[in-house]
């Protein structure tokens, strides 16, 4: 009887098992395969070497150094709101933290449209600036746009799992530290800190792959002119239609997306840091 | 126990309309295990948090050795808490978390490596070093908190119903635990529970508490047999509680009927109430006692037996080592000494919460 239980309940895993497969499984395989081969099916590391080249290694370093710098300030921005949101009352802090994943309803391309209106040479911002008699602001098409519309689409990601944690912290355990004779900073250092590992984890992760990644950002804030990784593995499945080359450099970022799944696993292993 | 070590004079109390300590006088002894005891909501928890530094009054002053310590920081302190739920530091092991006062004071690591194997032999937890919270039961949990505590030679311990998340066997054995620390230790205790048999146990001091007001301060069998009000007679074991009328003196009328009391100084055909504990209500053969009454239940308890006695209207709660099955005819009698007279109370948080008229 419980055997036939435990069959029909893995049945309703069914159709998940058999979406993955389909639109998962199969096409990371297909990637591997296109990775490795050549045009003439022969096995090869040529695709995976492609990534050697001076533009493909300057566009991977951009990318590297971009996400790096975009997910540095979203954890300084999130992490001392989240010690604020964590000490509030339930109510309110749950009110702000929907304030602050509001954006996210929105599709991510029509905000960053947006930001590339607003930045514009004769967009909005410098329209007001004009106004006031100050300086226009020129960074559309720089990198520093960028790194401004990768914050401003992923600090949410920073936020939720941050925020989960700091407030999932007893505050028996502050008041126990306090009262064993820390101070505030020592408190923060040796137990808030600490304790809040995994959420920061999780949200630099969540941060960082999509930045690193990202290729609709670049365009429609860099112009054409500045490529990262994602924008040259576009290039090369849709301009080029070079499957082979594009899983190549594919397989390569896999390698940084795996090694920022391991951290999440090594450090969260109750979960409690997803927050999704 | 001799000095006054703490001094909580004038201590109020609110959350915005909810007054939670109401003008609160007090003071703990040196070496004294105090008691702070009352149902949930009394206000004993928040008279701890401010002892320990995390609530700070509206009025009044709590004075430490001498010394105004009402705003002074948790961390400032001479005092350490132990929380209901412990409050280990989950990241870090049984060593850590019983050196990190010690490592914030900036001890030497000969002596913190010293305290800790002496602390972890005090609480009988000897090995568990290495160990990391999780991996302890909650009675293990209690006891290196109590351990972290000490380490820190605090001069009083607060105990925030440190055994309130145990079972009942585990309860009883940390109980006596308790007791002797206590009395290795020779520190202050302060400790918070809504149990009256572990207050009753433990404490040198009992201070019986609700709705944010002091009902009584006593050792333990003054709180037990002479309750001041009905509050404590009601919070305070089993008790039969009659609104009588007390003749005169050493004479009070129960139900209509007149008992002997050695009771004085209430006045003449003044409204009281009068405390008879279930063990004290002696039953008789019919016709010679004071009462009559007829046995409604009967239950077998172990030690004794516990009886339901309806008598003039009113059912009397009544253990005994004799049996009497239900349907019989009784006599009651209450020994005069055995009969407590106390006033009427003048405010509600003095009322039994039950009280049969």
């Amino acid at each position: 009887m419980k055997n036939k239980d435990r069959k029909i309940k893995r049945l309703l895993a069914g159709p998940y098992i058999i979406w993955s497969a389909g639109f998962i499984i199969i096409p990371l395989l297909m990637i591997f395969y296109y990775g490795l081969t050549d045009k003439d099916r022969h096995f090869t590391f040529h695709n995976i070497a492609r990534i050697t080249t001076p533009e493909n290694l300057k566009a991977l370093g951009l990318a590297l150094l971009l996400s790096i710098i975009s997910t540095a300030i979203c954890l300084i921005l999130a992490y001392p709101l989240c010690m604020v949101l964590s000490n509030l009352g339930v109510n309110q802090s749950s009110f702000i933290v929907l304030i602050f994943i509001l954006p996210m309803w929105m599709n991510s391309l029509l905000r960053t449209l947006a930001w590339q209106n607003l930045l514009e040479r004769n967009g909005i911002i410098n329209i007001i600036l004009g106004f006031l008699h100050l300086p226009p602001l020129e960074i559309i098409n720089t990198p520093y746009a960028i790194v401004l519309g990768m914050v401003y689409d992923f600090l949410p990601f920073m936020v939720l799992p941050i925020y989960n944690v700091l407030s999932k912290i007893d505050s028996d355990i502050i008041a126990a530290a306090r009262d064993l004779g820390a101070n505030s900073v020592q408190t923060f250092l040796r137990i808030i800190l600490p304790l809040s590992v995994p959420g920061i984890i999780s949200g630099v992760t969540m941060v960082f792959v999509p930045a690193l990644t990202t290729f609709v950002i670049s365009d429609l804030l860099g112009g054409s002119k500045i490529l990262l990784i994602g924008n040259v593995i576009e290039q090369e499945f849709k301009q080029g239609s070079n499957w082979h080359s594009g899983s190549g450099m594919s397989l390569v970022l896999m390698i940084f997306i795996i090694f920022s799944m391991a951290l999440i696993a090594k450090y969260d292993k109750d979960g409690e840091g997803t927050a999704f | 126990m001799s000095n006054k070590l703490i001094d909580i004079v004038n201590v109020s109390k609110s959350y915005g309309e909810n007054l939670v300590l109401n003008n609160l006088n007090l003071y703990i002894r040196e070496n004294e295990f105090l008691t702070l005891l009352g149902p949930s909501g009394c206000g004993k928890t928040t008279l701890l948090r401010i002892l320990g530094g995390f609530e700070s009054p509206n009025t009044g002053k709590v004075i430490f050795d001498g010394k105004d310590i009402t705003e002074l920081a948790p961390n400032k302190r001479q005092l350490n808490t132990v929380f209901q739920k412990y409050a280990l530091f989950p990241n870090m092991t049984i060593a850590e978390n019983i050196a990190f006062g010690l490592k914030i004071k900036g001890k030497s690591k000969g002596y913190i490596e010293d305290k800790i194997r002496y602390a972890l032999k005090l609480v009988n937890l000897d090995g568990f070093e290495e160990r990391m919270p999780d991996s302890l039961s909650g009675g293990q949990q209690q006891r290196i908190a109590i351990a972290r505590a000490i380490v820190n030679e605090p001069k009083v311990l607060l105990l925030d119903e440190p055994l309130g998340a145990l079972d009942l066997k585990l309860r009883q054995d940390m109980q006596y635990e308790l007791i002797r620390l206590k009395n290795e230790l020779g520190i202050t205790f302060v400790y918070v529970t809504h149990d009256q048999e572990e207050a009753l146990t433990m404490s040198d001091t009992i201070v019986v508490m609700n709705q944010g007001n002091i009902q009584q301060i006593g050792t333990p069998e003054d709180i037990y047999n002479e309750p001041q009000n009905a509050f404590v007679a009601d919070f305070i074991g089993e008790s039969n509680i009659f609104s009588a009328i007390m003749v005169e003196d050493k004479l009070v009328k129960i139900q209509g009927v007149k008992f002997p009391c050695v009771d004085t100084g209430f006045g003449k055909n003044k409204p009281v109430d009068a405390v008879i504990r279930p063990e004290d209500v002696d039953l008789v053969k019919p016709k010679k006692g004071l009462m009559e009454g007829i046995v409604t239940s009967l239950i077998f308890k172990g030690v004794h037996y516990e009886m339901d006695v309806m008598a003039n209207g009113y059912e009397w709660l009544v253990h005994s080592t004799d049996m009497f099955p239900v349907g019989t005819q009784v006599g009651i009698r209450v020994d005069p000494f055995d009969i407590q007279i106390m006033k009427k109370p003048k405010s509600e948080d003095a009322e039994a919460v039950t009280i049969e008229e």
